[in-house]
């Protein structure tokens, strides 16, 4: 175990009120896991690309829709104080579940993909100049790769990658070194989405303030699966999607420190994000609606604020032990299977497992689990510098969320003893 | 297994997506083509050697590359098809293959030999870029008067 776990050093510690953990009434929570798939009962293990909705969060969506529909921050009746009013709760949420200092550090953006893009053009590229760099890691999704070459080819600014193992850890040791004084920004993802490696971020956090550089996270992999408290991590920004979290598509957050999103211009502009508009000149309004330009998803934002009610009343430590749990369980049955390699072998791990077989091609494997009914996900899984690293075109990845299961785990197992008979 | 996935990983594709043939660099080729499946990572090369003249004949047809099973299978079952057909019969070969996988046009059966097999795609869309990746090369290869040889064809 490292020094600084970051299953723990994230956890401000266990909640007391939460019910014990059962995973059959969980289950009986998610409508579409009583599908079934090709004759066979749903094994959903595609969740590090999207997770299933709970029948709550469906249900304050369609409440929102059927009952308080209207424009949020402007109308001055009752269904518009409704909306404005649900809209700001999923607000409070947010800040509590990541346990922000303040709501005006909460920024509701299209998903982590947007926060991104959010920081990269307001942060990052007024204060870029020809010879400055960008650090991120090897483990990122192109969407933490994408937006920087962007602005580098518009600055000058050069990216800068840091090394990992074999095993998917980040060489920290590499760190210190390319925590140069012309580094501006460090970005990182928290867990990786091929890989389900979790990056020590506390402690990279910490290092690359003792450099004087912030910090941007990547949070997309790590909320379902680990309690945040961007204030003990000292992120300077945090990202996230609704849709990973249980929440609908659509909808995402970005936190960052009111110092810093102070300081920064707007990245879009439109309706809400003003205070005063003359032809001449705007003055923008306050935080954090200064970032929110335009109609917002409220409907999103409801729903996202539901999904992390439900993931409080459980209990993110007793999600995170479950999923742990079904890890070892799974990575032990994956292992026993000849022919199976799994890539990423990281020492902390969220319930990510990455494979190739001998017998046949990720999509092969694919295709013949879905006829079993599991779903997992085949490709590059949006890393392709990462398996350029990694020396493989393409992984099969099945990915746990808190609803799975042994049987689902049975299922993907037997699937893969199918696909070894099917391609022998 | 179920009947549809017995139809779609039928002997043959699995003995050619295990065993390509025709799976080769041609060093005397006069036309290659690079193919891309974005989505999936999949990348091939197809290599052919057409004899110049007025009535061109494709000489020699070979492929390298890393896809699934139906990707190379398909690739595979390409190569050894081409071998002997003018451009524009190869051209013919594209269109009723495509139909072949999408049902779309004018579905009059034509016998397609060999590569019938791989009929059991149509009953999964998703893979039917898979099968048509070496195909989509192929026509980028016929086309090469007007490319750079050097870009990729794509499927998207």
């Amino acid at each position: 175990m490292n020094i600084s776990d970051p299953l723990t050093a994230s956890s401000p510690g266990p909640r007391d009120n939460c019910p014990p953990f059962d995973i059959d009434t969980i289950r009986s929570q998610f409508p579409i896991l009583q599908r079934r798939i090709h004759g066979h009962p749903l094994a959903y293990l595609d969740n590090a690309a999207t997770s299933q909705k709970p029948r709550a969060v469906i249900d304050a969506i369609q409440k929102y829709y059927l009952q308080h529909n209207a424009n949020v921050h402007r109308g001055v009746y009752q269904l518009s104080e409704e909306a404005t009013h649900d809209y700001e709760a999923s607000r409070d949420k947010v800040q509590r579940f990541i346990n922000a200092r303040e709501r005006a550090e909460i920024i509701f953006v299209r998903g982590t993909t947007e926060a991104i893009n959010l920081v990269a053009h307001s942060f990052a590229k007024p204060r870029l100049n020809p010879g400055d760099e960008i650090l991120i890691s090897t483990l990122e999704h192109h969407s933490n790769i994408v937006p920087w070459q962007i602005i580098c080819q518009q600055t000058g600014a050069q990216l800068r990658v840091i090394p990992i193992s074999d095993a998917g850890e980040i060489d920290t040791t590499a760190v210190d070194t390319l925590l140069k004084p012309n580094c501006r920004l460090l970005s990182l993802t928290h867990v990786s989405n091929t890989l389900g490696t979790i990056n020590p971020i506390q402690q990279m956090i910490r290092q690359a303030h003792q450099h004087g550089i912030p910090v941007l996270i990547d949070g997309a992999q790590a909320v379902p699966h680990l309690q945040i408290d961007v204030q003990t991590l000292d992120a300077d920004f945090y990202a996230f999607s609704g849709h990973k979290v249980y929440g609908p598509t659509g909808i995402g957050v970005l936190y960052g420190k009111r110092e810093i999103l102070e300081q920064m211009q707007p990245y879009q502009g439109g309706g809400d994000m003003i205070s005063e508009v003359t032809f001449e000149q705007t003055e923008y309004n306050e935080l954090p609606y200064r970032f929110e330009a335009g109609t917002p998803n409220i409907a999103g934002a409801i729903g996202l604020g539901c999904a992390l009610d439900y993931l409080d009343a459980i209990g993110l430590q007793q999600i995170s032990r479950h999923e742990q749990s079904l890890l070892d369980y799974a990575t032990q049955a994956l292992s026993a299977i000849r022919g199976l390699r799994l890539i990423g072998t990281a020492r902390n791990k969220a319930g990510i497992l990455s494979f190739v077989m001998d017998a046949a091609h990720a999509h092969d494997v694919s295709t013949v689990l879905d006829q079993a009914g599991v779903a997992i996900r085949a490709g590059h899984h949006c890393t392709m510098p990462l398996m350029a690293r990694l020396g493989v075109a393409a992984t099969a990845r099945a990915s746990l969320a808190l609803y799975n299961n042994r049987t689902d785990i049975d299922a993907l197992a037997a699937g893969l003893q199918e696909v070894k008979r099917m391609f022998k | 297994m179920n009947q549809e996935l017995r139809e779609l990983y039928q002997e043959v594709i699995i003995d050619h997506g295990r065993h390509p043939r025709n799976f080769k660099v041609l060093e005397d080729h006069t036309h290659c083509q690079k193919g891309y499946n974005p989505l999936c990572g999949d990348r091939l090369q197809l290599y052919l050697r057409v004899r110049p003249g007025p009535q061109p004949v494709i000489e020699e047809a070979s492929f390298d590359g890393e896809g699934c099973a139906i990707s190379m299978a398909s690739a595979s079952l390409l190569t050894e098809s081409l071998k002997g057909k003018t451009p524009e019969e190869a051209k013919t070969l594209f269109q009723q293959f495509h139909q072949l996988l999408t049902g779309g046009g004018d579905n009059t059966q034509t016998d397609l030999g060999k590569l019938q097999v791989l009929t059991g795609v149509r009953a999964f869309p998703t893979r039917i870029k898979c099968a048509t990746l070496a195909w989509h090369a192929l026509l980028g290869a016929l086309d090469q008067g007007e490319n750079k040889p050097d870009n990729w064809v794509s499927t998207e």
